[in-house]
C-alpha cells in the first residue's frame, strides 16, 4: 500500500506554476521537459462568477506499476512506502516503461539519454523534507499526505 | 561546498524575502524565507536560478559604436567605459549645467542610492516608473488622507470582505498577500472582483462584475451612493476624523443604482446585494485603492473614491481594515542610517512642484520630463541613466520616445538585462544580478518594521558589477563628494545599523530583524494627528485640490465608445514573467513563449476569428502591427481586447523571446498625451487599435 499522496487543493491553488518550475530545477531538466503538470479548465458560470478548477498532474506510483514489470534492466523499482523511481545508473533508456504505462508518463531525457519521470523527490523524504514541488507552492496549495489503511 | 544564504528575491518588484542554497559552481535551490513565507516562492522567483546561467545578457561593459537602436557595440573595460560616461557627465555639467542630467529608477527600496547620486551631481532630476504605476493611488490618498498608498497595510487576513477594482493579485503576486487572501476565503470571507474581464484573480471571487470599460469610477459612485443612502457607513468615525461629509453626500445624489448599472453594464440587483453584503460586513471590509491604476483620465478619482469607502466603513486601525504602517519611531525604538543627498534647490525639469502644485515631489512625474526635452524649457535635458528602468518598454509610443532621446547627448542604461532603452543606449553598463550583488539594508515599515537585506549568494559568473559598485566609482570619477564613503557594503551595513543596538550576525538566524516583538496598533479612538491633510482630517474635499483648482469630487463623465471596428486595448500581468524583463529566461518562456489576445465570443463569431488563430492587430496610426493567437472567451467585454505586457521585444541578443508577441506599449501610438491631470498618471487603457484575423492561417501552406 502506498504511503504518499500529492494533493492540490484546488481552492487553494491560483495556477501560478511554480510547482512545475520547481521540479524542473531541483531536477535539472532540460527544456521540453515537465516531470508534472498544473492544467486550469476552461472557464465556467458558477453562482454568478466565472470559475475555473485547477489540477496537478504526475505520475500515480501505481499500487502494481507496468513500468516495473516491463523494465528489461530493473531499473524501475516501487519501494516499500510505494513511491516508483528510476535507478538512472541502471536505465538504458529504452522507454518501454513509457509505451507500458497507460499514461504514458516517463519521458526521455535527452541530454542524459535515460528515462525520468517524478519520484516524489524521495531523497528529499528521506531527509525529512518535502518534494520541490510542494515546498515552495505559492498558496501552500499543494501538499504531501501520508495515506493510512483502513 | 555548501552555502545557505538569506536575501531578498530581485524577479519582480515585490521582491519577497528569500533563502538560497548554493554550491562551488552554481545555485542550486531558492525558496520563500520559511519564516515569514513558509517557504513559498512564485515560479519566477525560482527562475531566479536560470537567470545567473543566462548567457544572453550583457556581460561586459558594452559601448555603441553603429547609430543608436541598431545594435552595434563594442566591449570596453570597466574602466574605459566609467571613464566614458564620466566624461560625458562632465561635459553636460560643463555645457549645460548638472540639472541638465536626469537619473531614472523602477522605485523601490533601494532608489536613495539613485536619489542621492544625481543629487550630489548637483540635478534635482530623479524620477522613477510611477507614473505609470501608483501614482494615481498615491496621490488620491495623500488628498484624502494626508498620508500615501503606502503608509497603510491591508490586513486581508482578517477582513470579512475585499473588494478588488482590477486588482489581478494572483497574477501579480505578492507572495505574503496572496497567502493572508487565500486564508481569508478559506475561512469564509468574501471577495468581490470587478474588471473589464475574468482574471486569475476573479476566479476566486464570491461575486464578480463584468464593467463596460472605463466605468470604474462610475460604479464606485454607486457605492458610495449606496452606502450613503443605507446609512452603511460609520457615523462616529465620519463625525470626528472627516470634513466635507455633506458635500459628498450631496455629490453622489445623482448615482443611483439604476443610474450605475447602466453606465457599467451590469445588473441593478447585484448592485444593491453587494450594498447589503458590505453592509453585513462592515467594518471589516478592504476596498483595495489600486495598484497599477494608471488606466484612465479619472483612474485618480475613481481611486480617490475607493480610498473614500474605506473611510466610510470606518476601517481604520480596526481588524481585517486598514492599518497604519509603522517605521522604528512610531514602535519608540531607534532606526538605521541610510544614504540621503538633499535635492538641489533647482526647478524640477518636469514642472513637479512649481508648474503642477498638485503633484508630490519625491519621484515627479517621468512622461512630463519628455515635455523639458522636446520645449528645451525650464532647461535643456541631456543626459539620462535609466537605472534598472525600462522607459521604451514601460511607456506608451516608444517611437515617439525616441524621437526626444535622439535630442539627448548621452544615453546610460544600467541593468542586468538588455532591455529596449539599454538596446538604444550610448552606453550599457552590466550590473551584476540580484544573486551576485549586495545591497543596502532596509527597513520595512509595516505592524511590525523589520531590517532585511540583499546579501551576494555567488560571484559574478561574467564582468559585471553591483549598482552600489557602479554609482561610487562614477562619483570618485566626478569628484562627487562625501558619495559613499566606504569601500565595502559590510563597512556600509555596519554604519548602516550601529544606532539599532543590532548586529549584522542578526540576519544569519532567520534573514531579517525584527525591530519589535509584537504588532503595533494604534489606539482606533485616538487617531488624531496621523492625518497629514492641511485640515488634520480626512478631507471629503481636499483644501489642496481646491488650491491647484482641481475638483475633489469630480462628476463623472462616460467612457468614448471605441469607433466602428476598432476595440480598447486593455493590457494586464501574468504570474509567469515579470513586464518585460522576464520574457527571455530559459525557464519561464518554455512555460509561456507568447502573449494572446482575448477577444469576445460574439465579437470573433463576426470576425471569423476562432480559438488559436492567429490575429494581427494594428495601432491606430498604422504604424506597428503584431501577430498573436487569439484567445476567445465570454469574459472579456465585447469593447475591449486583453493582452499580457512585456511582449513583442525587438532586442536580438535576447535570442529565444525575439519578436514574440504583440508589444501593448508600441500599439499606444500617442500614448504619451492621455494622462491624468489630477493623479499624473498616464491612461494606459484610453488606446484603440484595429484587429484581422491573419493570412497567416490560411489553409494551404506550401513549405519550399
Amino acid at each position: 500500500m502506498n504511503k504518499y499522496s500529492l494533493h492540490l487543493d484546488s481552492a487553494r491553488c491560483i495556477a501560478c506554476h511554480g510547482c512545475e518550475v520547481h521540479c524542473k530545477i531541483n531536477k535539472e531538466l532540460p527544456p521540453g521537459i515537465l516531470l508534472c503538470e498544473l492544467n486550469t479548465t476552461p472557464m465556467f458560470m458558477c453562482g454568478g462568477v466565472p470559475k475555473s478548477n485547477f489540477t496537478f498532474d504526475t505520475c500515480r506510483h501505481c499500487e502494481e506499476p507496468l513500468c516495473v514489470d516491463v523494465c528489461p534492466t530493473g531499473a524501475m523499482i516501487k519501494r516499500k512506502d510505494g513511491i516508483v523511481y528510476i535507478d538512472s545508473n541502471t536505465c538504458i533508456g529504452c522507454m518501454a516503461c513509457t509505451r507500458a504505462c497507460p499514461w504514458e508518463i516517463p519521458i526521455k531525457n535527452l541530454l542524459t539519454g535515460k528515462a525520468v519521470k517524478c519520484d516524489l523527490c524521495y531523497d528529499r523524504i528521506d531527509a525529512g523534507l518535502k518534494p520541490a514541488c510542494v515546498s515552495t507552492c505559492t498558496t501552500h496549495a499543494l501538499k504531501l499526505v501520508r495515506l493510512e489503511a483502513e | 561546498m555548501k552555502k545557505i544564504s538569506y536575501s531578498v528575491c530581485g524577479m519582480c518588484t515585490v521582491r519577497c524575502p528569500i533563502r538560497v542554497e548554493s554550491d562551488d559552481e552554481k545555485i542550486t535551490w531558492i525558496e520563500g524565507n520559511p519564516t515569514l513565507l513558509g517557504g513559498a516562492l512564485c515560479a519566477r522567483g525560482l527562475a531566479g536560478v536560470a537567470l545567473r546561467e543566462d548567457d544572453q545578457r550583457p556581460q561586459t561593459p558594452l559601448i555603441r559604436v553603429g547609430a543608436r537602436g541598431q545594435g552595434q557595440w563594442r566591449e570596453a573595460s570597466w574602466e574605459e567605459a566609467l571613464k566614458y560616461v564620466a566624461g560625458k557627465l562632465d561635459g553636460i555639467r560643463r555645457d549645460y549645467g548638472p540639472e541638465a542630467v536626469t537619473l531614472s529608477s523602477r522605485g523601490g527600496p533601494w532608489q536613495a542610492l539613485y536619489k542621492s547620486f544625481i543629487h550630489a551631481f548637483g540635478s534635482p532630476n530623479y524620477t522613477n516608473h510611477d507614473a505609470v504605476c501608483g501614482r494615481n493611488t498615491h496621490h488620491a490618498s495623500l488628498s484624502l488622507n494626508g498620508v500615501g498608498r503606502t503608509d497603510f497595510v491591508y490586513d486581508i487576513e482578517n477582513a470579512k470582505h475585499l473588494v478588488l477594482f482590477g486588482r489581478d493579485m494572483f497574477s501579480s503576486l505578492r507572495i505574503a498577500e496572496n497567502i493572508k487572501t487565500i486564508d481569508m476565503l478559506e475561512k469564509g470571507g468574501r471577495l468581490t472582483y470587478i474588471d473589464v474581464r475574468q482574471t486569475r484573480t476573479g476566479i476566486k471571487a464570491t461575486r464578480f462584475f463584468q464593467v463596460r470599460p472605463g466605468t470604474d469610477y462610475a460604479l464606485a459612485l454607486g457605492i458610495i451612493h449606496g452606502v450613503i443612502k443605507k446609512g452603511y457607513y460609520d457615523q462616529e468615525f465620519i463625525a470626528k476624523y472627516t470634513s466635507g461629509f455633506d458635500e459628498l453626500s450631496a455629490f453622489i445624489e445623482q448615482y443611483t443604482p439604476a443610474w450605475t448599472a447602466k453606465a457599467c453594464d451590469v445588473k441593478e440587483k447585484d448592485i444593491k446585494a453587494f450594498i447589503e453584503e458590505i453592509g453585513e460586513d462592515r467594518p471589516n471590509v478592504i476596498f483595495h485603492p489600486g495598484w497599477n491604476l494608471a488606466r484612465y483620465s479619472d483612474s485618480f478619482y475613481a481611486s480617490r473614491a475607493l480610498h473614500i469607502l474605506n473611510v466610510l466603513m470606518g476601517n481604520m486601525e480596526k481588524k481585517g481594515g486598514l492599518l497604519f504602517s509603522k517605521g522604528a519611531g512610531d514602535c519608540g525604538v531607534k532606526g538605521i542610517r541610510s544614504i540621503d543627498i538633499s535635492k538641489p534647490d533647482i526647478k524640477r525639469a518636469d514642472g513637479v512642484g512649481w508648474k503642477y502644485p498638485q503633484f508630490d515631489k519625491g519621484p515627479g512625474i517621468l512622461h512630463l520630463l519628455y515635455d523639458a526635452v522636446r520645449s528645451g524649457e525650464p532647461y535643456p535635458v541631456k543626459g539620462w541613466i535609466a537605472m534598472r528602468h525600462d522607459p521604451l518598454s514601460c511607456m506608451p509610443d516608444p517611437e515617439a520616445q525616441k524621437r526626444l532621446l535622439d535630442k539627448l547627448d548621452l544615453l546610460v542604461s544600467i541593468d542586468t538585462n538588455y532591455s529596449e532603452f539599454g538596446w538604444y543606449s550610448d552606453v550599457i553598463l552590466p550590473e551584476s544580478t540580484y544573486l551576485e550583488r549586495d545591497n543596502f539594508i532596509v527597513q520595512q515599515k509595516g505592524l511590525k518594521p523589520r531590517l532585511v537585506r540583499r546579501e551576494q549568494v555567488m560571484p559574478p559568473k561574467y564582468d559585471t558589477r553591483a549598482s552600489w559598485e557602479i554609482f561610487r566609482d562614477l562619483a570618485r570619477l566626478l569628484k562627487l563628494k562625501d558619495f559613499i564613503p566606504f569601500d565595502t557594503m559590510e563597512e556600509f551595513w555596519q554604519w548602516q545599523i550601529e544606532p539599532t543596538g543590532h548586529t549584522l550576525d542578526e540576519f544569519d538566524e532567520k534573514g531579517f530583524i525584527d525591530l519589535v516583538d509584537e504588532p503595533v496598533i494604534f489606539d482606533p479612538e485616538k487617531l488624531d494627528g496621523k492625518f497629514k491633510t492641511p485640515s488634520g482630517k480626512i478631507e471629503f474635499v481636499s483644501k489642496k485640490l481646491t488650491d491647484c483648482d482641481l475638483p475633489s469630487l469630480k462628476p463623472y463623465e462616460a467612457p468614448v465608445a471605441p469607433a466602428a471596428g476598432t476595440f480598447r486595448l486593455i493590457y494586464g500581468k501574468t504570474p509567469l514573467h515579470t513586464q518585460g524583463h522576464t520574457i527571455n529566461n530559459p525557464l519561464l518562456i518554455e512555460l509561456m513563449p507568447v502573449n494572446c489576445l482575448w477577444i469576445n465570443t460574439k465579437v470573433a463569431q463576426k470576425l471569423n476569428i476562432s480559438e488559436g488563430d492567429i490575429v494581427d492587430v494594428f495601432s491606430a496610426d498604422e504604424n506597428y502591427n503584431a501577430s498573436l493567437p487569439a484567445r476567445v472567451t465570454d469574459f472579456i467585454h465585447p469593447e475591449a481586447v486583453y493582452m499580457t505586457h512585456g511582449f513583442g521585444k525587438d532586442i536580438p541578443r535576447q535570442k529565444r523571446s525575439l519578436h514574440s508577441g504583440a508589444s501593448d506599449q508600441k500599439l499606444m501610438s500617442n500614448g504619451l498625451t492621455r494622462w491624468d491631470k489630477a493623479g499624473g498618471c498616464l491612461s494606459l487603457c484610453e488606446n484603440f487599435i484595429r484587429i484581422e484575423k491573419s493570412m497567416r492561417n490560411n489553409i494551404k501552406k506550401i513549405a519550399i
